[in-house]
């Protein structure tokens, strides 16, 4: 059983493995530490948010507004940063329990009024990219002393890797996200949850409460990624991040985490986005295969972790 | 199985709660609301055509010559036909979702089956002498094949039916800017093209296309057994299986006609342009079609469909779009007013909050413990 719960992680971990030496084998530079770093400051806002997806989806649950929450996040950051003046640190002060709240919304609609979490999340995109739509149409320019702090900041590894601020945000989350999942009520709670909700009641989870904290956490998460989003572009557009959330999905599915609830990683799904990653920069370093073969390598990862899943899991019926 | 035992359980409760006469109201109530949903389509259909009267009067109201209609050149122009006309990718797309939503589904992948399938399209039509018949098939053939693989990845291999299509969704569109080379393919072909831009009978082709393909799938469904099969499947795929339902084949059904009606949209929006762009065809319908479901009055739990409201749902969302346009708010608004409308919606069809609404109106004249109770 032990070894079955573990084995999408394994398989993920050794594609991933597998694929870094063949393009090491391939390409001069790919094999380097340099690659590495790269992968994590270029995906840290997708890690991010799959971290809050992960959480939503353990719990039975689908969160498609994060991809918006990241625009608007952004979005509101520039304007208030560039517009109005406000210091950084303020506007993250403001912008982050904002965003918090716009998911303990949503998460209190899917509780109380017994809505779809697809449907409500999906009003919930459409609210978001409309707000940001609203505030700015054009890309806002960041430009503040802050921010060139923030680029300049980061740990010069051998090799001349350099492991910027996003990604150690990344590391900070993901380890405080790893504890709360396997060390805490709440982890336990979410879960729970995506077991199944009526025997998690019955158990005395606080359904309601959990309910509303897990996509309150994931918004959260969101907002945090869209602001490292606007580290990484210096700028804020409402048109960013488009798609994110079918990404994070995506990860979270190769990470090994069954869409049904009850069961997966936060670890799996960093490991999904980083063999998506790990894809594209194949694809880049080989120049002459197209950018669409991105989508179709995907595709077919998630239909082959998909059917994985479902192997491992007809045995557990069978055994039980 | 679990569900099966769900359902008894909440059958059960009603006959043993009817202690006082005020529970038996209260059960009375609800049977006669659960009836009114399956018997009585009147109070299914008042709401939706209530929203879309609504927007149109306040269409009326910003602009008085909304409703004026105009014939030249052998097409009726006007405000409306233009309504119809943009709507009818998403009417299309939303007939064959709101089969797939019946059978307790969703289908992610209709945006990337209409670039598919678009795309197939255009480079056919760059072949000299092809014959416009065998391009209409292999449109449709895309749709067919798209169905058929979503219809056995959720019914044969039992994928969950979102992760089942977003697998389409994601490779599809790589499928086709692959079929594309990564081009903006154009062609020019008047026959084609007429199926997006042409008129026929004073209207637009897209709209013909989409009354077609509604009188041919109600039909279809309505008048031989496969829409109650469907219904059925939708309520429960295992009682369906104790019945004597081919649950699986119904399930694949549904999405191939889901297929069908995208590859038909996808063919509507080359002919349009007389082009394919395989980044950005049918991008996010998907979305806009569900919604139109949802609109409509349909819940994604499945076990019920109705393809007239499904359209006035799509015919919501675009009259909401032109209505912003002609009120004169700037174009940026179109999302938050379109999310602050499905959230409405939503509410509306919670349960629980048409209760709190009812009990803030009428609190004092009915029995308050009934409100306390809750």
């Amino acid at each position: 059983m032990m070894s079955k719960r573990f084995l999408p992680l394994w398989i993920t971990t050794s594609l991933l493995v597998v694929l870094f030496m063949i393009g090491a084998t391939q390409y001069e530079g790919f094999g380097s530490l340099r690659v590495v770093t790269n992968l994590f400051s270029d995906n840290a806002f997708l890690l991010i948010t799959a971290l809050g997806m992960t959480l939503v989806i353990i719990s039975g649950g689908i969160d498609l507004s994060v991809g918006s929450v990241i625009a608007l996040s952004g979005v509101l950051c520039s304007v208030l940063i560039t517009e109005y003046q406000w210091h950084p640190i303020a506007v993250f002060a403001l912008v982050i329990p904002l965003g918090t709240l716009f998911g303990a919304l949503m998460g209190t609609l899917i509780h109380v009024y017994r809505l779809q979490p697809f449907i409500v999340t999906l009003a919930g995109m459409f609210l978001a990219r409309g707000l940001a739509t609203t505030i700015s149409e054009q890309s806002v320019e960041i430009d503040h002393p802050f921010y060139d702090m923030v680029s300049d900041f980061g740990l010069l590894l051998p090799g001349n890797a350099w492991l910027d601020t996003s990604s150690m945000i990344f590391v900070l989350l993901f380890i405080f996200i790893v504890i709360m999942m396997h060390f805490t009520r709440f982890g336990t709670n979410i879960y729970a949850l995506g077991g199944n909700e009526q025997s998690a009641q019955l158990m005395g989870v606080p359904v309601k409460k959990t309910t509303i904290a897990i996509y309150a956490a994931s918004s959260c998460l969101a907002t945090l990624a869209g602001i490292v989003f606007t580290f990484y572009t210096f700028s804020g557009y409402a048109l960013a991040g488009v798609g994110v959330e079918l990404d994070a999905i995506a990860a979270v599915v190769i990470g090994g985490t069954l869409l049904t609830g009850g069961s997966g990683f936060v670890i799996g799904t960093v490991l999904g986005v980083l063999l998506m990653g790990i894809i594209q920069t194949y694809i880049t370093f080989d120049g002459t295969l197209s950018s669409w073969w991105t989508k179709i390598v995907i595709g077919l990862l998630l239909f082959f972790f998909i059917v994985l899943q479902k192997v491992l899991n007809r045995d557990k019926a069978e055994h039980a | 199985m679990k569900s099966s035992n769900n359902n008894q359980a909440a059958a059960e409760t009603p006959a043993v709660e009817s202690l006082s006469t005020q529970e038996q109201a209260l059960a009375a109530a609800k049977s006669e609301r659960y009836q009114a949903g399956s018997n009585n389509n009147l109070a299914r259909y008042l709401w939706p055509v209530c929203a879309l009267i609504l927007l149109l009067a306040v269409n009326l109201v910003l602009d008085p010559s909304f409703f004026s209609l105009s014939y030249q050149d052998g097409r009726l122009y006007g405000s409306l036909i233009d309504i119809l006309n943009r709507c009818a990718p998403v009417a299309l797309l939303a007939i064959g979702m709101s089969v797939v939503i019946a059978t307790g589904g969703i289908d992610l992948s209709v945006g990337a089956v209409m670039a598919i399938s678009g795309a197939v399209c255009a480079n056919l039509l760059l072949m000299p002498d092809i014959a416009l018949i065998t391009v209409l098939f292999a449109g449709l053939a895309v749709g067919i094949l798209a169905g058929l693989v979503n219809g056995s990845l959720v019914s044969y291999l039992g994928i969950q039916p979102i992760v089942a299509t977003l697998l389409l969704m994601v490779a599809g569109r790589g499928v086709a800017q692959l079929i594309n080379q990564g081009q903006i393919i154009t062609f020019q072909h008047d026959s084609f093209a007429f199926i997006g831009v042409g008129n026929w009978l004073g209207l637009p082709m897209p709209v013909w296309l989409v009354i077609g393909m509604l009188v041919f799938t109600q039909l279809l469904l309505r008048k031989t057994a496969l829409g109650l099969f469907i219904e059925s499947v939708g309520c429960n795929a295992s009682a369906s299986r104790y019945l004597g339902i081919n649950d699986k084949a119904v399930k694949s059904f549904a999405y191939v006609i889901a297929g069908i009606c995208a590859a038909l949209a996808g063919m509507i929006s080359a002919a349009n342009i007389q082009g394919s762009d395989a980044n950005n065809a049918g991008l996010w319908l998907e979305l806009d079609a569900i919604l139109a479901v949802v609109i409509g009055g349909a819940s994604l739990v499945g076990g019920r469909f109705s393809l007239v409201l499904a359209i006035t749902g799509a015919l919501i969302i675009q009259t909401l779009a032109t209505t912003i346009i002609v009120s004169g708010l700037p174009a940026k608004f179109n999302l938050l007013i379109k999310a602050m409308v499905i959230l409405m919606v939503l509410l509306l069809q919670s349960e629980k909050f048409r209760k709190q609404l009812k009990s803030l109106f009428s609190t004092k004249s009915r029995q308050p413990n009934l409100g306390a109770a809750k």
